[in-house]
């Protein structure tokens, strides 16, 4: 994890000198902690922090689909650029047995326009992406969201993918998903398929792709409006407290179609389709915009965590709603 | 079961390794451990910090959340390959020169870092550099003497034009 989460139960205790001397000494016992032991050589000592794992890096989606369903027992992962994964795994919150590493399997990376649709391999790097032409122009959305996915050396090897499928109910990039009406497309054992973002976040950390599944490929609609992607974090870089992604297509001075999703008020980002409705149709003012956010996290009741309570997240939603409500609205005047 | 070693072949610093590794060989360890180049180092070991910061192919990375399996291929750069014959590169000598390390833990990331900063932008502004660095913590708050000895090796690196030898 390159940021605390805070919803990973154990993460930040974890962080701490004591476990990180456990890492390094190899398995965990219990009680040794407690007790101090310090028998084990020093010299010899062997720097490893993930537990053992094996590891295969095939050449097709065929192989790797094969290989999935083949280790089952092993509870396998599918390791995309490992950002999320491997500081896992050197926690030891996950202890896959086996890896199946999607990097040498050609055409899952890249970006290309098919009509409407914006399709982005899921392997596609987020600094690719945040730099891409393409992107700009057919959904600055996610290039402005990568924006805020901790820094460049992380984004140089995380992937769009592997962001989706990992579904940390703080990510940026579930939100665009969502607030696109993005399709995800995973292929499995039984063939390929493609599955709604409304449909795809199930929980946290929990997505509908079945256990023998791989996601490939993301398929964005173009959105003719404006768009802004805001958030809340302690600093640039961290997981945000609260997210928004805004896209406002506007007839005149009144807001034709608009998609808001939210992330940091429920255990997944949601869709804010009550505050859509509250805009759709009505004047693009502040007025409205105030009005959207309050109905956006009516009924909603986070968890207070150490990152926030309950009323500080519900607060931080609203303004933060009102403010990509009307940055999204200023694009959309100007770029009309 | 897959074997439980993997064969990787990687270039580091110019110079081309094969070995066996696990597969849960961390790239940081590998690269301090098996290879014996201790100047990249270990802090978070979650890819907060930035003091494990390598380049992947000229792309800064965190070399502690990248399995070492993951650079088979890779052209690798670290701390270690920056000076030439003796002489200290730019960054190195300018990170000297204005004392842009106090206890010089995060230096081998910030090096690094900066490395990508001026390939990707030989002139950037003060603004820039302290933004593109926020990417790596430096603990005794030198950010100010760190983003000046970056400008000024950059300066010097436009007039001599290294910056090919950097990015490579």
């Amino acid at each position: 994890m390159y940021q605390h989460a805070g919803v990973i139960p154990g993460l930040v205790h974890m962080a701490g000198d004591q476990s990180r001397r456990q890492h390094r000494k190899g398995r965990p016992v219990a009680g040794r902690r407690a007790t101090g032991r310090t028998e084990e050589p020093r010299t010899q000592e062997v720097a490893v922090k993930p537990p053992p794992f094996a590891y295969a890096a095939p050449a097709t989606l065929d192989e790797a689909v094969g290989l999935l369903a083949e280790h089952a027992e092993a509870e396998p992962r599918v390791l995309a650029g490992g950002q999320s994964l491997i500081p896992l795994m050197n926690f030891r919150l996950a202890k896959p047995g086996y890896l199946v590493d999607l990097r040498n399997i050609a055409g899952l990376s890249g970006i290309r326009r098919e009509g409407d649709t914006l399709v982005i391999g899921a392997m596609t790097r987020m600094s690719e992406l945040e730099r891409s032409p393409e992107v700009a122009v057919a959904a600055p959305l996610l290039a402005e969201a990568i924006g805020w996915i901790a820094h460049t050396p992380v984004r140089n090897r995380g992937t769009i993918g592997g962001s989706l499928a990992h579904a940390d109910p703080a990510a940026e990039l579930p939100a665009v998903a969502l607030a696109a009406d993005a399709e995800l497309a995973a292929a499995g054992p039984a063939g390929s398929r493609r599955i709604r973002a409304t449909e795809f976040f199930t929980g946290p950390f929990s997505t509908a792709l079945a256990p023998g599944e791989i996601l490939t490929e993301i398929r964005l609609p173009v959105w003719p409006g404006g768009h802004a992607f805001v958030e809340f974090a302690r600093t640039h870089g961290n997981f945000a407290v609260v997210g928004v992604a805004a896209l406002i297509e506007l007839d005149g001075g009144r807001v034709r179609r608009a998609a808001l999703a939210l992330t940091g008020v429920a255990p997944t980002p949601i869709r804010a389709t009550a505050a859509e409705q509250v805009l759709t149709g009505a004047a693009a003012d502040a007025a409205t915009a105030g009005r959207a956010a309050d109905a956006a996290v009516a009924g909603q009741s986070p968890a207070g965590d150490l990152h926030a309570s309950a009323q500080m997240r519900l607060d931080l939603a609203r303004a933060y709603l009102r403010r990509g409500i009307a940055v999204a609205v200023s694009r959309a005047r100007n770029e009309r | 079961m897959a074997p439980t070693t993997c064969t990787i072949s990687l270039t580091v610093n110019g110079r081309p390794h094969v070995a066996e590794v696990e597969p849960r060989r961390l790239l940081v360890d590998f690269l301090r451990e098996d290879l014996g180049l201790p100047g990249t180092h270990i802090g978070c070991e979650h890819g907060v910090c930035g003091t494990c910061t390598v380049l992947l192919n000229g792309a800064s990375i965190r070399s502690c959340i990248t399995l070492a399996v993951q650079a088979d291929g890779a052209d690798i750069s670290t701390v270690e390959g920056l000076a030439r014959g003796g002489e200290l590169h730019p960054l190195q000598d300018e990170f000297s020169a204005k004392q842009a390390l106090q206890c010089g833990y995060c230096t081998p990331g910030m090096l690094m870092r900066a490395c990508e900063i001026l390939a990707e932008n030989p002139d950037p502004t003060p603004e820039q550099v302290r933004s593109a660095i926020a990417s790596n913590l430096c603990r005794c708050t030198g950010y100010q003497f760190i983003t000046e000895a970056v400008i000024s090796a950059a300066a010097r690196m436009r007039a001599t034009d290294v910056t090919e030898e950097v990015a490579s």
